[in-house]
């Protein structure tokens, strides 16, 4: 059988061997959270507590009336201390609500495992539970879940596919999680598959995975699931391979139309910690206010993976896994090919954060930027079928009609293109400056 | 957090990969067939390659210098060029032709529009055609190795096989291993496709446009060469002359071929298409090196009709 896979990407070095042996640790309670009130894609969530209230560990702190939003949970328990402009990873500064944490980790909810039947569960009760425990796309883009779980009526969706690609290199969380929790991981995507009454569900893991891709394999034997069919895939290792088109099209060989969304194709992909979420949401009545982050890179002592309560500063992670080893270059949210470089480590950490990546001086070191000899690398590498070195003269130039027409939206922001010129052009930089600038008309 | 950090926009890891390394892996799978042009040529053959590097390294350096560029330490760019010039030339060439030749291709085809990656047309293949209109008679005056009993003028297979001069025609083996006369680096075919195997491996080329260019000459010659229809030496026609040199090292040029897959095979194609024109009607036994020049020239044209289809769209 043909390898399973999508044409172009590229083969970065992995790193995965730093922290893939780690299990997943808690983090010691933070003294003080901060927690942002645009976590998400959609609108913005207004603050529903004051300075001085007292909350609970998954009270919500947080909510919209929109629908493409989802509400916000307190990570501790403790008092609101303040409701003040503060550092946010991606977009540099955001309204937050800071709690100091009394260290007792009160809970809001109760846990009643025992309470749920699975075949009793409506669609709209897990739709609900879904909404109201703030879950949102976990693999980075932060996207509400219950907003794809309501797709249009006349939209027929038959495949469901759980992502544990994690095909940016570093970052094990989704790895260890699949290792360590592959029962729940599969019973919140029997739940995801529930809601929109899917049959057929791939797990999708790429081949540097070998022990999730087991655990994950006896986690589909041992779980009865006589009403869906799942099926484990072993994609080979190629990135953006988790990017939600590219498994699309590696799995199912069908292409998301330009403007269009994975239900247009017949397709839900969520990602396992978002499954994971679910799972808890519904089972132990449990909101999104932890997640696995893997701190890893060549200038952290202990690269780990960390269950972090949301909101708690970076600079904590940092040293519960051993402090900065040597000279930093580099502060990274995220991977090393979509990550967003940071200027301190006061930010907080929020529910699309994977990663937190710190890289040595060497990784800041560029080669000089030199004219295109159009060896059409990045256009081999580009997922999309871009050609890249051509959007990125037009945006150079300020031609921004000719990027228009050369179909500069339909650029993911992978980073392969940039990753692989050998003139050392900053081609994804030039496009993603090109698509701002289109869509603000400048 | 006391230190500076840096912060710059993803990625924030990058391959590795450099033009000069590129153009030094180029070079490295041409040394091959230069070894072997020295050796059956003689001194000359090496003396003309040196000059020739010499000269194209000397002109761009002047012509940076000129331009207030910066100049690059160790530029494989232009002594790739220098090299692939002295490739196609006779080993007869004098020296201060190809100097002129080289000077030719540095200054006029590659500097003048702009320097690296801003030229048209194939640097080295320009001032190989500079040359063949400036001194026809040296450019088509060859050598035989120096082994063989008329070694001191000769022609080419091509050429012989062209104006019916009835010398013996080669055997494969012999063209396979370079022993008969024509320009220094195209005669030793099996050094050429080591190195053109040296670079599909290690994915500077792709086989698109070697292939399809050659598979034309094949067909056509097959078709058209033989003395009826579908009777032709195939095998002869791309064995001799310069054909593998052209499609293998120059016809993939990437700054003067296409990007798109599509464009590569067409331009293949048409250069195949070309080159047996001109073998079969023009007035030169060879037409590698204009089919090339020619097909540069319809790049933009190429890539415009065959940009690749929207991702998603119909």
């Amino acid at each position: 059988m043909l390898k399973k896979t999508f044409p172009g990407g590229v083969h970065p070095a992995c790193c995965k061997d730093l922290s893939k042996d780690s299990q997943v640790r808690p983090l010691a309670l933070p003294s003080q959270v901060i927690i942002p009130l645009v976590q998400h894609i959609g609108a913005p969530c207004m603050a529903i507590v004051k300075p001085g209230d007292y909350v609970k560990t998954g009270t919500l702190i947080a909510q919209s009336e929109k629908f493409i939003s989802a509400p916000i949970h307190s990570s501790v328990s403790g008092t609101v201390k303040a409701i003040k402009k503060s550092s946010h990873p991606v977009l540099g500064y955001c309204e937050a609500v800071i709690i100091d944490s009394d260290q007792r980790d009160e809970k809001e909810y109760s846990q009643n495992a025992s309470q749920i039947n699975f075949e009793s569960l409506t669609s709209e009760a897990i739709r609900e539970k879904v909404k109201s425990a703030g879950i949102v796309g976990m693999g980075g883009a932060a996207f509400p879940t219950h907003v794809k779980l309501s797709p249009p009526k006349d939209k027929i969706i038959d495949t469901f596919i759980l992502n544990g690609a994690e095909c940016e290199p570093y970052l094990t969380c989704d790895d260890r999680l699949m290792q360590e929790k592959p029962q729940e991981i599969i019973k919140g995507m029997l739940l995801l598959m529930k809601v929109i009454g899917i049959k057929s569900g791939i797990i999708a893991i790429e081949n540097n995975k070998p022990a999730a891709i087991k655990a994950m394999r006896s986690g589909i034997a041992n779980l009865r699931h006589e009403t869906c069919s799942l099926q484990l895939v072993t994609l080979p290792t190629k990135y953006p391979q988790g990017g939600e088109k590219q498994l699309i099209e590696a799995l199912t060989g069908r292409e998301v139309p330009p403007l269009k969304l994975p239900f247009d194709v017949g397709c839900l992909v969520d990602n396992v910690q978002t499954a994971y979420a679910i799972y808890e949401a519904v089972y132990l009545n449990k909101p999104l206010f932890e997640r696995v982050v893997t701190v890893t890179g060549d200038a952290i002592n202990k690269p780990s993976n960390l269950l972090v309560r949301i909101g708690a500063p970076v600079s904590s992670l940092i040293n519960e896994c051993g402090g900065v080893k040597g000279k930093l270059g580099k502060l990274i949210i995220g991977g090393p090919m979509m990550g967003i470089a940071q200027y301190a480590d006061d930010i907080p950490i929020i529910k699309g954060v994977s990663g937190v990546l710190l890289l040595s001086k060497k990784y800041s070191d560029f080669g000089k930027e030199q004219y295109c000899i159009r060896c059409g690398k990045c256009k081999q590498s580009c997922p999309v079928k871009l050609i890249p070195t051509e959007i990125a003269k037009a945006a150079e130039y300020g031609r921004f009609e000719i990027a228009t027409m050369l179909n500069a939206a339909d650029c993911i922001e992978c980073g392969c293109c940039s990753y692989v010129c050998p003139s050392n052009i900053p081609l994804v930089q030039l496009i993603k400056y090109a698509k701002r600038a289109i869509t603000c008309q400048i | 957090m006391s230190d500076m950090i840096q912060v710059t926009s993803s990625p924030h890891i990058y391959s590795g990969k450099s033009v000069k390394g590129i153009m030094w892996a180029v070079i490295l799978a041409l040394i091959p067939t230069g070894l072997w042009g020295i050796w059956a040529f003689g001194p000359k053959a090496l003396y003309l390659i040196a000059a020739s590097v010499i000269t194209c390294v000397l002109t761009e350096a002047a012509i940076l210098k000129l331009r207030k560029k910066p100049v690059p330490i160790n530029d494989a760019s232009a002594c790739l060029t220098g090299l692939l010039l002295a490739y196609n030339v006779s080993p007869d060439l004098p020296i201060w032709a190809i100097c002129i030749g080289a000077f030719f291709a540095i200054a006029v085809a590659k500097q003048a529009f702009g320097g690296l990656g801003r030229n048209i047309f194939n640097p080295a293949l320009a001032g190989r055609a500079f040359l063949m209109a400036s001194w026809p008679t040296y450019m088509v005056t060859f050598k035989n190795p120096r082994w063989q009993v008329d070694a001191l003028t000769s022609a080419t297979p091509l050429t012989n096989i062209k104006h019916d001069f009835g010398f013996p025609i080669p055997s494969y083996l012999d063209l396979l291993i370079g022993n008969r006369g024509g320009c220094i680096g195209e005669v030793c075919i099996a050094a050429l496709l080591v190195g053109a195997v040296y670079l599909l491996y290690k994915k500077y080329i792709e086989f698109r446009i070697p292939l399809s260019y050659m598979g034309t000459v094949a067909l056509l010659s097959w078709a058209f060469m033989g003395d009826r229809l579908f009777n032709g030496d195939w095998l002869f026609y791309i064995l001799s002359g310069g054909l593998i040199l052209g499609a293998f090292y120059m016809a993939t040029d990437y700054v003067t071929s296409p990007i798109t897959k599509n464009g590569k095979v067409i331009f293949g194609i048409l250069c195949g298409v070309l080159t047996f024109a001109i073998r079969k009607w023009g007035g030169y036994p060879e037409g590698v090196c204009y089919s090339i020049l020619i097909m540069n020239a319809a790049v933009p044209l190429i890539e415009r009709h065959t940009r690749p289809k929207r991702f998603g769209g119909k």
